[in-house]
């Protein structure tokens, strides 16, 4: 599973394939006085997926956050498949069509059924005919495993199918990268797999992921690279073979301890 | 604890023979506390409605002249039939009063069909303008081959429906706009509508009226007049954006940041995000407070006669100054109560019904 699969996608040209489809360059963000991403650089290439892990308050939601704009950054720059990210909403807004996001919290539109909210941002951005929209929506909701419920209302759902409706609803709008933010954390062990799996296919299939998580089994599966975090720094970047075999930092092994302990006890 | 079947104690009564004693023994008579809480209620009831129930029915009038009113002890009812087209429609020519009537006929009409939230989402608006625009016109006249009615001569219900109905739909999108704006990241946008909001607020609804009469004229061109209905219909209708704008905005707070920043990331933009995701949820949210302002602001168009406008109240006032029937206060003020309770049960039924609909069927406006 490990390895390089970027495989050339017909549609992008020629000179855009080798260039990282995300660049990270000496990003900082302050939240008031507060610190929070001191120096960040990192490159994504196409197709690459990315976990990253770390300490709470690290600043990994704060650096995805900020790839579309949810946060707003201080210093740096952040350039996302040709389109610096800069205050002007044009570049904003075309980011966003590009990046899709999955919460901790799903975040799913509660006065809307299922299928209502996978088609909202295709009819309003994307300007979709309504059919497409729906037949699209209904193909996402199949490959989630929870076409059956497309009438419902979220809180008719579990958290595990609220999460892979969320997923499907992100995916609507075909977007380059999907951002995902602990999207197993607030989840019942018994979900936890359901969203998994979904999210190892979505790997398979070739697309950009960048997710934090602690699932490290998700990790060791699908991940190109595994990015650790602390305190507004990346203190180490690896395979996923090198990074749990061979931690290189005190603070790595520190964390992998007290994760790998926590999955491993009882 | 045995495993027999216990009969069940007498305070919760099941089935038919529970009977109307054990009803009344499980819900007036069930502590010392509620027994006498009931009795003291019984008895109040017992002073107040028989004096009441002779008043308004036993010794009423319902029909004659002043004198078999002012023989009898009970209310004179026949003074309200002799009045009721002067209550309700003021001083509009008498040969016209079909249009009034009409007017007040489409009003309600209109109401009970807005009920049906199957029409909200494309027909309520135009049918409403259409609605209002169409009475404007009726009321007026001067078109159609209606003779024209300058509005000094419109009183009564249509006026009091008017202002209100007018001043809700005029105020609602401003409200909701001021509401926005408050909350807005832009500090221009926000500090003019805190300042609208507060100074607003800060000013009773008969101060305003009272501006808007002498103090609007100050800004016009020498020449310009504007008639006194329009400058209260103004005054009501900044007065109601306030109140509303600070309903909305409760509603906008208790939606959670997620929903946004989903919005947000999906691209949706800036007025994508607040007409298909926050406003439908704050909305419902704030309904029982909306109605609650709708009543308040409804009842609140009384205060126009301090200008001098012939609202419901103003006319019920007047109808007393007739010299052959002086001095009916009481029935005039009943009757008047009477519409006026009658619009506002509407409103408050409606809207608890509304939650309950929304809430069952888990997909708000
Ligand atoms: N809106 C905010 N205002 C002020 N400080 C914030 C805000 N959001 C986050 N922070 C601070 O920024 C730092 C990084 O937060 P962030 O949420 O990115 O951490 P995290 O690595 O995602 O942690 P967790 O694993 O708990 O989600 C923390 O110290 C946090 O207190
Ligand atoms: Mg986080």
């Amino acid at each position: 599973m490990v390895g390089s699969q970027h495989q050339a996608q017909p549609e992008a040209s020629m000179i855009d394939q080798d260039a990282p489809i995300i660049r990270i360059e000496a990003l900082h963000k302050w939240y008031g006085e507060c610190h929070v991403l001191r120096g960040i650089d990192l490159d994504v290439g196409r197709g690459e997926r990315i976990v990253i892990c770390g300490p709470s308050g690290s600043g990994k939601s704060t650096l995805i956050r900020c790839l579309n704009r949810l946060e707003e950054h201080q210093q740096g720059r952040i350039v996302v498949d040709g389109t610096e990210l800069t205050n002007n909403i044009r570049h904003i807004d075309a980011v966003r069509r590009e990046i899709g996001m999955v919460f901790q919290h799903f975040n799913l539109f509660p006065h809307l059924t299922v299928l209502e909210n996978c088609v909202l941002a295709p009819i309003r951005v994307r300007r979709q005919p309504l059919a497409e929209a729906q037949a699209t929506a209904r193909t996402l909701l199949e490959r989630v495993r929870i076409a059956d419920f497309a009438d419902r209302y979220p809180s008719q759902l579990s958290g595990g199918q609220q999460q892979r409706v969320a997923i499907a609803r992100a995916l609507a709008m075909k977007p380059k990268v999907m951002l995902f933010d602990e999207p197993t954390s607030a989840l019942d062990p018994e979900m936890v797999n359901e969203v998994l799996e979904v999210m190892i296919g979505l790997a398979r299939d070739g697309m950009t992921m960048l997710v934090v998580t602690h699932e490290m089994g998700f990790a060791k599966s699908v991940a190109d690279r595994v990015l650790f975090m602390d305190q507004g720094e990346i203190i180490e970047r690896a395979a996923p073979t090198d990074f749990f075999t061979h931690p290189q930092s005190e603070r790595t092994k520190l964390f992998l301890s007290q994760i790998l302990n926590h999955t491993i006890g009882p | 604890m045995t495993e027999r079947p216990v009969a069940l104690p007498p305070s919760r009564p099941r089935g038919p023979d529970a009977g109307a004693l054990g009803w009344l023994r499980a819900n007036l008579f069930n502590s010392w506390g509620n027994t006498l809480l009931t009795v003291l209620i019984l008895w109040g009831l017992a002073v107040i409605l028989p004096p009441l129930v002779r008043w308004g029915f036993l010794d009423s009038v319902m029909s004659g002249d002043a004198a078999a009113c002012r023989a009898a002890d009970g209310a004179c009812w026949a003074f309200i039939h002799e009045k009721l087209l002067f209550i309700l429609f003021g001083t509009y020519p008498h040969d016209q009063l079909w249009r009034p009537g009409l007017v007040v006929l489409v009003f309600i009409v209109l109401l009970t069909v807005s009920c049906d939230r199957r029409l909200w989402r494309h027909w309520l608006a135009p049918l409403w303008l259409v609605g209002l625009g169409g009475m404007g016109v009726l009321m007026a006249g001067g078109v159609l081959g209606l003779p024209a009615v300058e509005d000094s001569l419109w009183g009564g219900l249509p006026l009091t429906l008017g202002l209100a109905t007018v001043g809700l739909v005029v105020a609602f999108p401003i409200s909701i706009l001021l509401a926005l704006g408050r909350r807005s990241t832009l500090p221009l946008v926000r500090g003019l509508s805190v300042a609208w909001i507060e100074l607003i607020r800060g000013v009773p609804l008969i101060s305003l009226l009272f501006m808007a009469s002498v103090m609007l004229p100050l800004f016009l061109p020498t020449g310009v007049t504007i008639d006194k209905l329009l400058r209260a219909q103004v005054a009501f209708i900044l007065f109601a954006s306030a109140y509303l704008a600070e309903v909305i905005r409760g509603g906008l707070q208790a939606i959670p940041k997620g929903q946004g920043e989903a919005a947000d990331a999906l691209g949706l933009g800036y007025w994508q995000k607040m007409v298909a995701i926050i406003l439908p949820q704050a909305l419902s949210l704030v309904i029982p407070p909306l109605v609650n302002t709708f009543i308040g602001l409804f009842k609140d168009t009384s205060l126009v006669l301090v200008i001098g406008l012939f609202d419901l109240l103003r006319t019920a006032k007047s109808s007393l100054s007739d010299p052959f029937w002086h001095g009916f206060y009481r029935e005039a003020y009943v009757f008047i109560g009477i519409i006026y309770f009658s619009f506002c049960f509407f409103f408050a039924r409606y809207s608890r019904w509304l939650e309950a609909n929304i809430k069952h069927s888990q997909k708000p406006l």
